[in-house]
């Protein structure tokens, strides 16, 4: 232990007397200061886009949420409105990444917002779903994600190209990222069937219960051949499936039982006793 | 578009992505074959009669480094260049190896630290991502981290073959590397990891350092080697 600490002195002595006449003349201190400039930009720029990424999940996730309201209320047009503008302000935050990653590799810092990205693919085809009862297509998406950047500097210097200065950006969602979103979506599906299923609507389970059941189909399609990530997911669909295929056979079971009339009456009258309650929360 | 269509065009995306990186993984695999055998020859040193054959060893090493550019060539037309990062997993750990074959080699010639262009250049790449198949600046580091330890070992095996004034030369090249890695702010990455042995070098060779003044093998070295 002496020794040790003994040559660990020795050595800050030893270095702080190189770094006192090497940081003038060696070249490979020099060289390391340009690495040093160049890994922390990088490590600067991966940060930032973190950040954003962050944003654009918890605004994903609160479109989520928002859109789950849509089962109990009555005019669904008003919610699907709001989510439209929540998710133009998530836009513009991709907007920001686009702009960060502008001549960059987009693969070299994909891992920083990866997360986000899916977050907000589940929430637009979560919407998508609600509106047109169908899956939003990887070009649709994308097709969204244009965005047109003015350059300052440009606009100052002359005033007869602006359309040459405004710059198109567009960001790419990765198949696989849209995968993973899909994937996330099937859950989000899950979750509206039963809630459908307790405020009494009982076509929106059939519906689901088909969409989801091609969902499936197509990701048992596409088995192992994708990201590691995707046969996790796989899992878990297949539990959501089952929870969604379950309540279909319920509803069906007991449909036949309750002459179709009355079954009508069980679900408004049970729909009057919940809406006071969803109204306080 | 359908699910069924949708899914299919994934599926689509997905296949020829993985008929790539299968295309990729055939020729780094070869690229390994090939630093295998410079490693091999440059490993030599370390024997006490390779002491007197460096600069044999060394030319022999450029020369196989001619293949390593061929095939790096090869591996370039594998892929679309400015995918670069999405397979860089791949050639990432044979990159490193390469860097640090390529940087021992340039300490053995000259015992200086080879520069980031000069290492890009005897493998036949670019420095700068814009060009296109670059050696990225964590890979090149990554290999000046591993050159670290060999050297260290060969601070050891050169005392055993009787040359004293080679390990007094190894730390001061050392040091200077250290002090060069401490102005780094490095994240917790693998680089981080690698940089974290780079102490136990340094502790190594001044063990032999130690050793060798103690007894007065290093006395007459001290004075040229310390400047």
């Amino acid at each position: 232990m002496n020794r040790r600490d003994g040559d660990g002195g020795s050595r800050r002595n030893h270095d702080t007397v190189q770094d006192h006449d090497a940081s003038q003349t060696s070249p490979v201190i020099a060289a390391f200061k340009v690495f040093q400039q160049e890994l922390d930009t990088k490590h600067d720029k991966y940060e930032r886009l973190v950040k954003i990424s962050r944003d654009v999940t918890i605004e994903s996730k609160r479109t989520i949420f928002l859109l789950h309201r849509v089962t109990s209320v009555p005019d669904a047009e008003d919610i699907l409105n709001e989510a439209d503008v929540k998710l133009d302000g998530v836009r513009q935050k991709i907007g920001l990444i686009a702009e960060e990653l502008r001549g960059e590799d987009i693969h070299q810092f994909h891992r920083a917002f990866t997360p986000g990205i899916q977050e907000y693919v589940e929430a637009v085809s979560f919407q998508h779903y609600i509106r047109h009862h169908s899956l939003i297509s990887l070009e649709e998406i994308n097709a969204r994600l244009v965005f047109m950047r003015t350059e300052t500097h440009e606009h100052k210097g002359s005033c007869e190209a602006p359309p040459l200065s405004a710059q198109v950006l567009t960001f790419q969602v990765t198949p696989s990222d849209y995968l993973l979103g899909v994937a996330d979506l099937t859950g989000e599906l899950m979750r509206m069937c039963i809630s459908s299923v307790g405020n009494g609507d009982i076509d929106t389970p059939f519906r689901l219960s088909q969409f989801l059941r091609q969902i499936h189909d197509g990701f048992s399609y596409i088995g192992n051949t994708g990201p590691y990530e995707v046969s996790k997911k796989l899992h878990t669909l297949r539990q959501s499936l089952g929870k969604v295929e379950d309540a279909c056979y319920t509803l069906r079971v007991r449909g036949s039982e309750i002459p179709k009339h009355m079954l009508a009456d069980v679900f408004s009258s049970r729909t009057t006793l919940i809406d006071p309650d969803e109204g306080v929360v | 578009m359908s699910v069924t269509e949708m899914f299919s065009y994934i599926q689509g995306f997905l296949s020829a992505d993985q008929d790539v990186r299968e295309e990729i993984r055939k020729v780094v695999q070869v690229l390994e074959q090939t630093a295998r055998e410079i490693l091999t020859v440059l490993q030599s040193v370390h024997q006490p009669s390779g002491f007197k054959e460096i600069p044999s060893k060394c030319t022999k090493a450029r020369e196989l480094f001619c293949t390593v550019r061929t095939q790096v060539a090869d591996l370039k037309t594998k892929f679309p260049v400015e995918q670069y990062y999405r397979f860089h997993e791949h050639w990432r750990f044979v990159l490193q190896r390469l860097a640090f074959l390529a940087a021992f080699v340039v300490y053995l010639e000259s015992e200086t630290l080879v520069t980031r262009e000069e290492a890009a250049q005897i493998l036949g790449i670019e420095v700068v991502r814009e060009k296109g198949f670059h050696l990225d600046v964590e890979d090149y580091l990554a290999g000046v981290l591993i050159m670290a330890s060999e050297l260290s070992r060969l601070a050891v095996n050169s005392v055993t073959a009787g040359d004293y004034s080679r390990p007094l030369r190894i730390s001061n090249f050392i040091n200077e590397l250290d002090s060069g890695f401490r102005l780094l702010n490095l994240k917790n990455d693998p680089l981080r990891k690698r940089y974290d042995g780079l102490k136990y070098d340094v502790k190594k060779i001044e063990e032999v350092v130690y050793d060798l003044s103690i007894r007065g093998l290093a006395k007459e070295m001290d004075t040229v080697g310390d400047k």
